[in-house]
């Protein structure tokens, strides 16, 4: 339950941005560059005269909101298609689990980072490249679980009477199975969230002047000797989103795998 | 089609089933034939792998992707049930012909609520608003005697006990009003007192609302204690058939006659249980000639060679035994005895 509590944190401190600052994460301020922090600045201002503290809130709200998006994408597309996979078996099964082993013979990150790179920075080529990229889990496990599932005797007993194919699989399988693609939902969240930031550190993230997690780190790098807090909190706050994720995912499977016996 | 007799809600004709395994392939069914009269309850009988539940899943259309129906044909109300097309048969499956499994709770789906169970099928094959379905599936619940249905109805299946959930699936069976409940040893994993009522319930319904049953299992007394008609199973064949207690008090058989000196608790006259010897034959490579002769204590020449069809006998019965008189002077030994 720490990871509610610290995502908990971390997510209101995003929502409530506006409140907590005074000052807009984006506006210049030449006279005051590379201040360190003060009663006025809590993290010091970067080399634009920009106020660290509330760069850093509009950045995590930016990253978290395309996170949760993010995930969705591929959360439904591979639930999906892994349930077609393992239902219908045969010619279904063979196609789908064939573009599976494609999309899974490149590495993660050097596969979205090449479809951001071709489609262009900005959010919407971030939720198609974890789209296209990140389905193929939710594919094989929701697969596994089906072809497991549809041996139990009340898939039969649905089959006797007389029901769909689609709707067997509706409501019938996929609310038996779908938790399991839920806690790895919660792991893929943080992948999604540190490919974000990933893409940002490479330019290739959401364009600048925008406040991102990723771009502030890389911002930061030029400084590190003298402002070392540019780039080691950004750097600190992904960790902290990473951990409340993780603990909150595991908490989840405790909670919910007894419960599928 | 037209010569089905009009009180045959279902009619099997010469049914082959063959499974295909890496060993060979396995003649599941065998040439199987019965009938099964409006209102009445067939009891289909004999050991595991004797071909009962095959012939069930294949009345269904729901045979495991390996097996297939060769030849004959399953005739439901003089519909060819082997031609449906895959949607036809998702018209009759519900509220033509349903049924009734071996183990209730893995045969509930786990997280849906029980009545929504019941009420799915008069959604889907009858129309229903969701909340008609849902008073249906009240009235379903009353009538199978789960007591307090407006709360049980909200209930998941892990909440109820065994019996309960057999009433369930007996609710859930009956919900599109089918023609014919298909019945595979639907008791065979419930405490004996609960077991009788439901076999009770299930002799009820078919007496009032007509319905038909096959009830597979291998327990004799539950066969008397239901069906008006039986048929052996051995080998993927029937080996007699008729009127259950006929059969059963004077059996035409030695399969037959074997199965019923080895249940216990039945009223056949006997000293103690005499099981039958040897062990099930392969259903890839059969023996020739009747199936059950290596076994048969009454085996003779020809029992070995000549292929061994149904043949009648006085008074609608039927047995595919060359030498059934040999039982006839075997049950009357039993009698005999004091």
């Amino acid at each position: 339950m720490a990871g509610i509590i610290i995502l908990g944190v971390i997510v209101g401190m995003a929502i409530a941005a506006p409140l907590l600052t005074s000052y807009n994460p984006i506006t210049q301020n030449l006279n005051a560059t590379l201040l360190g922090p003060s009663a006025h600045h809590l993290l010091g201002t970067d080399q634009l005269g920009r106020d660290t503290w509330t760069r850093l809130l509009y950045g995590l709200r930016l990253d978290l909101r395309i996170a949760f998006i993010a995930v969705l994408f591929p959360f439904c597309l591979g639930t999906v298609l892994g349930c077609l996979a393992g239902y219908f078996g045969g010619s279904a099964d063979v196609i789908i689990m064939r573009l599976v082993d494609i999309v899974v013979a490149f590495p993660f990150y050097v596969l979205v980072i090449a479809l951001v790179f071709v489609l262009g920075p900005g959010a919407r080529s971030i939720y198609i490249a974890i789209t296209v990229v990140g389905w193929v889990s939710y594919a094989r496990i929701i697969r596994g679980e089906i072809l497991v599932a549809k041996r139990q005797d009340y898939v039969l007993a649905a089959q006797a009477g007389g029901l769909s194919s689609l709707r067997i699989m509706g409501r019938h399988l996929l609310p038996n199975v779908v938790t399991q693609a839920f806690i790895y939902a919660m792991s893929d969240i943080v992948q999604d969230i540190l490919a974000i930031v990933t893409l940002g550190y490479f330019g290739l993230g959401i364009p600048a002047p925008t406040a991102d997690l990723g771009s502030m780190i890389n911002d930061g790098q030029n400084f590190l000797s003298t402002h070392w807090q540019l780039t080691t909190i950004p750097g600190l706050v992904v960790v902290v989103v990473g951990l409340g994720l993780s603990l909150i995912g595991d908490g989840l499977a405790d909670l919910l795998r007894p419960g599928q016996s | 089609m037209s010569d089905a007799i009009p009180d045959t809600v279902l009619e099997v004709r010469d049914l082959h089933v063959r499974i295909a395994s890496r060993r060979g392939t396995v003649r599941a069914v065998d040439g199987v034939s019965f009938e099964v009269p409006r209102g009445e309850a067939l009891g289909l009988v004999g050991e595991s792998g004797s071909g009962k539940s095959m012939t069930l899943r294949a009345i269904l259309g729901l045979l495991p992707p390996e097996a297939q129906v060769t030849s004959g044909q399953i005739l439901l109300d003089g519909v060819d049930l082997v031609q449906l097309g895959r949607s036809d048969f998702n018209r009759i499956r519900g509220p033509k012909i349903s049924m009734i499994f071996q183990e209730p709770m893995s045969a509930l789906n786990p997280v849906m609520r029980v009545g929504r169970q019941i009420a799915e099928g008069p959604e889907v094959h009858l129309g229903y608003s969701r909340a008609r379905a849902a008073d249906r599936a009240l009235e379903l619940m009353r009538r199978v005697g789960i007591p307090d249905p407006e709360r049980r109805f909200r209930a998941y299946p892990h909440e109820f006990s065994g019996g309960m959930r057999q009433r369930v699936m007996i609710a859930i069976a009956l919900s599109c009003d089918p023609e014919i409940i298909l019945c595979d040893e639907p008791t065979t994993a419930l405490d004996v007192t609960i077991q009788d009522q439901i076999l009770r319930l299930l002799a009820r319904l078919c007496r009032e609302s007509g319905v038909s049953l096959v009830f597979v299992t291998h327990d004799l007394p539950v066969v008397a204690q239901v069906c008006q008609h039986i048929a052996v199973m051995y080998g993927g064949q029937l080996v007699e058939r008729g009127d259950v207690r006929e059969v059963l008090l004077d059996p035409r058989h030695p399969y037959t006659l074997g199965l019923v000196r080895s249940a216990p608790d039945f009223e056949y006259v006997r000293e103690s249980l005499v099981p039958i010897p040897g062990s099930p034959p392969s259903l890839i490579t059969p023996p020739p000639g009747c199936r059950f002769h290596p076994r048969c204590a009454f085996v003779e020449e020809d029992c070995r060679v000549t292929d061994t069809p149904l043949r009648l006998l006085p008074g609608g019965r039927a047995t595919a035994c060359l030498h059934y008189e040999r039982c006839l002077e075997a049950v009357a030994a039993d009698r005999a005895r004091p």
